[in-house]
């Protein structure tokens, strides 16, 4: 064959080469399928570890009850003991050390998340005691006469 | 050299038998390898929604949106939760203000307000990953960047997405979103650095009323997984053949 038609075919062996090199340096060792198919299972595998990695934030109050235990055991005794720590006082972290404090949401928008009724018959929302926000206590936070710890108590 | 047709065909057949034994055939495990293979592989992760219990306090989407680090203003959300008020005249109204994060505290419906009379029904539907075990996001992926482990869940390659945004589009459920700060792919993946420590993911942990729980399928004494067995579940889109593994008690035919 004369040199002018094989010329191109040098160039793309060439190209080809340069990008089978470029992947021995850039592709990672651990990246395959590493056990499974290449649908589903093509992948770097120490990405994996690097999710189970990721910092936890919500520790759950099995978390809190080290220090806080008297307030734990007056939420669990009351009707708001489904109801999380961190849902009102915000994820603990690393608290005490980072943050050292913990916002505590006192708004009336937090307790309206569950508490506000809404005129859905059949709806979960009806099984929650529930205000009517127009008119209860317009003004008012709700934990200036409901302790959220113990809801049950009121005062006025 | 004389050759024998039996011969020939014994060598040819032993030949080819061993000359097609991968060398990973001759890989021994310790015994400790072998207990921890095994582990692995009895795990799937499922999940099951109760739609009669949740009330839309948008707590979970709260709680996923600070632990997971998505954020907190961007209008994007790894769950959300959805509010469907179906009306006496047959339609259906459907909304999720910032993916219900602020829950729902208001019976106006995009500004509309909606006789009580009218009402026939109204329910709460949260929403994430179905970890499907055919997921279509995965397949689509041209650089191997978003795959699915060994226990079902479908996790995304951080350092290796480039952003193309096909996931985004394969996606029936329309649950990945382009992550505003990390510039990649992203989507819920059951809180994996919490499940892989035996902790809830946060949206579940959040949750008042029960209306969320995480299952593992393999496990027969997993009072979750008794549930999605023995009881009436469904799933959504099952038409697309994604195999979700998110499950759904209370499911209804206005659910989209």
């Amino acid at each position: 064959m004369k040199w002018h038609v094989l010329r191109p075919l040098w160039v793309a062996i060439a190209i080809v080469g340069s990008i089978l090199v470029a992947r021995v340096f850039l592709v990672p060792d651990d990246f395959g399928i590493n056990g499974r198919n290449f649908t589903y299972g093509f992948h770097r595998l120490s990405n994996i570890q690097e999710w189970k990695d990721f910092q936890v934030k919500y520790r759950g109050r099995e978390y809190c009850v080290d220090c806080h235990e008297e307030k734990v055991q007056s939420l669990n005794a009351s009707p708001h003991q489904p109801v999380e720590c961190e849902n009102c006082h915000g994820a603990a972290v690393n608290h005490p050390d980072d943050p050292a404090m913990l916002p505590i949401e006192r708004s009336r928008e937090h307790c309206l998340r569950c508490h506000a009724q809404l005129n859905y018959p059949h709806s979960a929302r009806d099984q929650v005691p529930g205000i009517n926000n127009r008119m209860h206590m317009r003004r008012r936070e709700c934990a200036d006469c409901h302790n959220p710890h113990n809801p049950a108590e009121t005062q006025q | 050299m004389t050759c024998s047709r039996r011969s020939f065909l014994k060598d040819a057949v032993g030949g080819t038998l061993v000359s097609s034994l991968p060398l990973s055939a001759f890989v021994f495990l310790t015994t400790e390898e072998a207990e921890a293979a095994i582990a692995e592989a009895k795990v799937r992760w499922a999940f099951l929604v109760d739609t009669t219990t949740c009330t839309g306090c948008g707590l979970c989407v709260k709680a996923c949106k600070t632990e997971n680090e998505i954020p907190y203003d961007a209008p994007v959300t790894r769950t959300w939760v959805e509010r469907y008020v179906v009306t006496k005249d047959g339609q259906t109204h459907i909304d999720s203000p910032l993916g219900g994060r602020d829950g729902f505290i208001d019976d106006k419906i995009r500004d509309e307000e909606i006789d009580p009379d009218d009402i026939d029904k109204a329910f709460f539907v949260p929403k994430l990953c179905n970890q499907c075990d055919n997921p279509a996001c995965v397949q689509v992926c041209p650089v191997g960047a978003t795959y699915q482990t060994h226990d079902g869940v479908v996790l995304i390659d951080r350092n290796w997405c480039i952003g193309c945004g096909y996931c985004i589009m394969a996606c029936p459920y329309g649950v990945r979103f382009f992550h505003p700060t990390a510039k990649v792919a992203d989507k819920c993946n059951f809180c994996y650095h919490r499940i892989s420590k035996g902790m809830q993911p946060a949206c579940v942990e959040c949750c008042s009323f029960g209306a969320r729980r995480i299952a593992n399928l393999e496990d027969p004494d997993d009072p979750v997984t008794k549930i999605i067995r023995t009881e009436r579940v469904a799933v959504l889109k099952d038409e697309y053949g994604t195999k979700p593994h998110v499950f759904y008690i209370g499911l209804d035919e206005a659910v989209r």
